[in-house]
């Protein structure tokens, strides 16, 4: 029910908008994605790598004086062990397994935060083929530790010109150069958005987070299923990954916290389901932050990683349906979140990370329930903006 | 019978289809252009609609887009600036966008202001021919709007052929695999499938885009087709031209047609 479809639809979201002269490129990977990822020694390399190089499985941790203050049954999914930091890495080890199966010799991709530049310069080094990361110019200057260690990685990181100047003129960007080289490259897309087979590819990945929850939730608990599910939605990589094999267990509520900003109606937010319709970006028919006339809308949180106007089309149908419901966090609501997680279970978690934790304060549920969040990323990226608020905040 | 299908029966080889950004250089300037290009000799104008993130587009018309959405360009006023100019002019008209824009604007709404501003046809790379034939075709054949499809070297068959069956007009034939403004030369290679296009006896005309800039390169373009499509070369001229954009748009023309009669009347 909430599978794709032949076309790449979930429901009315998804297809592929395309340029012609994209549709080769799309094509290719349309026609092979599955056929390779279902293969047997891709199923082998890719569990290998996960295990041995991603550091997986990663816990399932209890978070008891968490739980106690919510008077909930608490459990981060810890994402933020993974190698490089964020659950990012989980799709750019099947994408780059996937490029070198389709014989491609140079990887590119788009970032916004620099955490899925982070995770593609680190397998392209892996495997030894040519990384070329676009990045917004204002996010260059953002995020520098990044940029460093995508340089330090091997990587050619490109300023991103045109228009605003952010992830959505990067994405542009990237796709532009795969127009342009259409032979020798492989896009890697960072989270479920783009044409079709992207979305469904990337969350079969990410999936990886819903089957381990299931398997380690029955052995703490005895039921595979928790009440409650929550996860950050930037594109949505994450929450698609921890929602996926939960899809059709109608028992377990799917929550998908998008970024505020300021406040859904200051003019600088990016919780694109609230404010945003029924449009296409990137290739991809979804909900997205626009103006009467189709011009794309700038988007604004303090989380780099969640600044994005759309949403992938499996959570604007999830959203849409009401098998998810939709939650949106401020700046200062996810700080706090920040602060608190980390003077009570010592983890400080990156700022779309604490967006989910921030969810807690205003989500219903019942005493006792089974809740788990998932902890996408670790927060040593975000330190110089939590110190900068850090008096402003943090409740002793 | 549209304009465009009008212009093809009577013209059957070097036809020149000029692109602009509406409202680059300046907000007002769509009437002027109409008017001068199609005074000067053109025989199809292509109305870009600029677009925040125009995905296919090289660095030349991204930036024309950008001004032109910084001058204050929007749907309404150019289909008013567009009626207007149609007061002057028979030429066929085309609009060149996204489909995100005519998705917004309402797909019903937009055909009908296509169709009473007295726009010939719509050019939107990135509506898919599937979802085109399943939801959108009837709509432009009630308003009796063209829709050119584009092709590139790396179009497989079968989908040229779908291609052709679902345009109305004249085929969009990329010169290349590259985003606009890109290519030169044409190489071995080009020809190839150029000669490989024409073999196919396709219903609908072509005309070659992507990389034409002056007259040897549209003349070749027109040995392999009905004519030939110019975009970021002219907006580089109205860009080094902008504080008089009449004898601009005059000698770019006639240069591109080579055609000293012309020239003799801009000097
Ligand atoms: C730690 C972390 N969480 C979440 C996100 C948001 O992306 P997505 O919604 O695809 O999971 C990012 C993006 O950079 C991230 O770095």
């Amino acid at each position: 029910m909430y599978k794709v479809d032949d076309r790449g639809y979930y429901g009315k979201f998804g297809g592929a908008y395309i340029p012609e002269l994209l549709h080769p490129c799309v094509e290719e990977l349309r026609r092979n994605y599955e056929k390779i990822i279902s293969q047997k020694d891709f199923q082998k390399e890719f569990e290998q790598l996960l295990a041995d190089y991603v550091g997986r499985p990663t816990p399932l941790y209890f978070a008891k004086r968490f739980s106690d203050h919510y008077q909930a049954n608490i459990y981060f999914k810890r994402e933020d062990l993974c190698h490089t930091g964020a659950h990012k890495v989980n799709n750019t080890i099947g994408q780059i397994l996937l490029a070198q199966r389709l014989g491609k010799k140079r990887i590119i991709a788009e970032t916004g935060a620099g955490q899925h530049g982070v995770a593609t310069a680190t397998v392209c080094a892996l495997m030894g083929v040519d990384c070329i990361v676009y990045m917004g110019e204002k996010d260059i200057e953002r995020q520098a530790p990044n940029v460093k260690r995508m340089k330090m990685l091997g990587a050619e990181v490109r300023p991103a010109l045109s228009g605003s100047k952010t992830l959505k003129d990067a994405t542009n960007e990237a796709i532009r150069d795969w127009i342009n080289n259409p032979d020798n490259t492989h896009y890697i897309i960072g989270s479920v958005v783009g044409p079709h087979p992207y979305p469904e590819m990337v969350a079969k990945f990410q999936s990886v987070i819903s089957k381990e929850i299931k398997k380690q939730l029955l052995e703490k608990t005895g039921n595979e299923n928790p009440d409650i599910i929550v996860a950050c939605v930037g594109g949505g990589s994450n929450a698609a990954g921890a929602f996926y094999h939960y899809l059709n267990e109608e028992n377990t509520r799917l929550v998908a916290v998008e970024a505020a900003g300021l406040g859904i109606h200051s003019g600088e937010t990016a919780a694109t389901s609230v404010i945003g319709s029924e449009g296409i970006i990137h290739g991809s028919r979804t909900l997205l932050m626009q103006t009467s006339d189709g011009q794309i809308v700038e988007p604004y949180s303090i989380s780099a990683g969640l600044d994005y106007p759309g949403i992938g089309p499996l959570h604007a149908h999830l959203i849409s349906s009401g098998r998810a419901e939709a939650i949106s966090v401020t700046d200062e609501e996810a700080l706090r979140a920040a602060y608190f997680l980390s003077r009570k279970e010592g983890i400080i978690p990156a700022l779309e990370s604490a967006h989910a934790f921030a969810a807690m304060e205003q989500m219903d549920y019942e005493k006792g329930d089974t809740v788990v969040l998932n902890l996408s990323g670790r927060g040593d990226k975000d330190l110089a903006t939590y110190s900068k608020y850090f008096e402003k905040f943090n409740e002793k | 019978m549209n304009r465009i299908q009008q212009l093809f029966q009577n013209k059957k080889s070097n036809i020149l289809n000029i692109y602009f950004t509406a409202g680059h250089p300046n907000l007002n300037d769509t009437e002027i252009i109409i008017r001068e290009l199609s005074g000067a000799g053109t025989d199809l104008i292509e109305i870009g609609m600029p677009y925040s993130d125009p995905l296919a587009d090289g660095l030349t018309i991204q930036q024309s887009s950008s001004i032109a959405l910084k001058n204050g360009m929007h749907l309404d006023l150019l289909f008013e600036q567009i009626a207007a100019a149609r007061q002057h002019t028979e030429i066929p008209l085309i609009m060149m966008g996204y489909f995100n824009q005519v998705l917004q604007y309402g797909v019903d709404k937009f055909m009908e202001q296509c169709k009473t501003s007295g726009i010939d046809g719509l050019i939107l790379p990135d509506l898919p021919l599937y979802e085109y034939e399943k939801d959108f075709k009837n709509i432009f054949e009630k308003n009796n709007i063209a829709i050119s499809f584009l092709i590139t070297p790396l179009t497989e068959e079968h989908r040229i052929k779908k291609v052709d069956e679902l345009t109305r007009g004249f085929i969009y034939m990329v010169s290349s695999n590259s985003t606009t403004g890109g290519g030169s030369e044409i190489n071995q290679k080009q020809k190839e499938y150029f000669e490989r296009i024409h073999e196919m006896n396709l219903k609908n005309p072509r005309l070659i885009g992507f990389g034409i800039s002056d007259h040897a390169s549209f003349n070749n373009a027109c040995q392999y087709a009905q004519g030939a499509i110019i975009g970021s070369a002219f907006i580089r001229a109205l860009d080094k031209g902008k504080d008089d954009i009449k004898p601009t748009i005059r000698e770019f023309v006639s240069q591109i047609k080579n055609d000293p009669i012309v020239i003799n009347q801009v000097q």
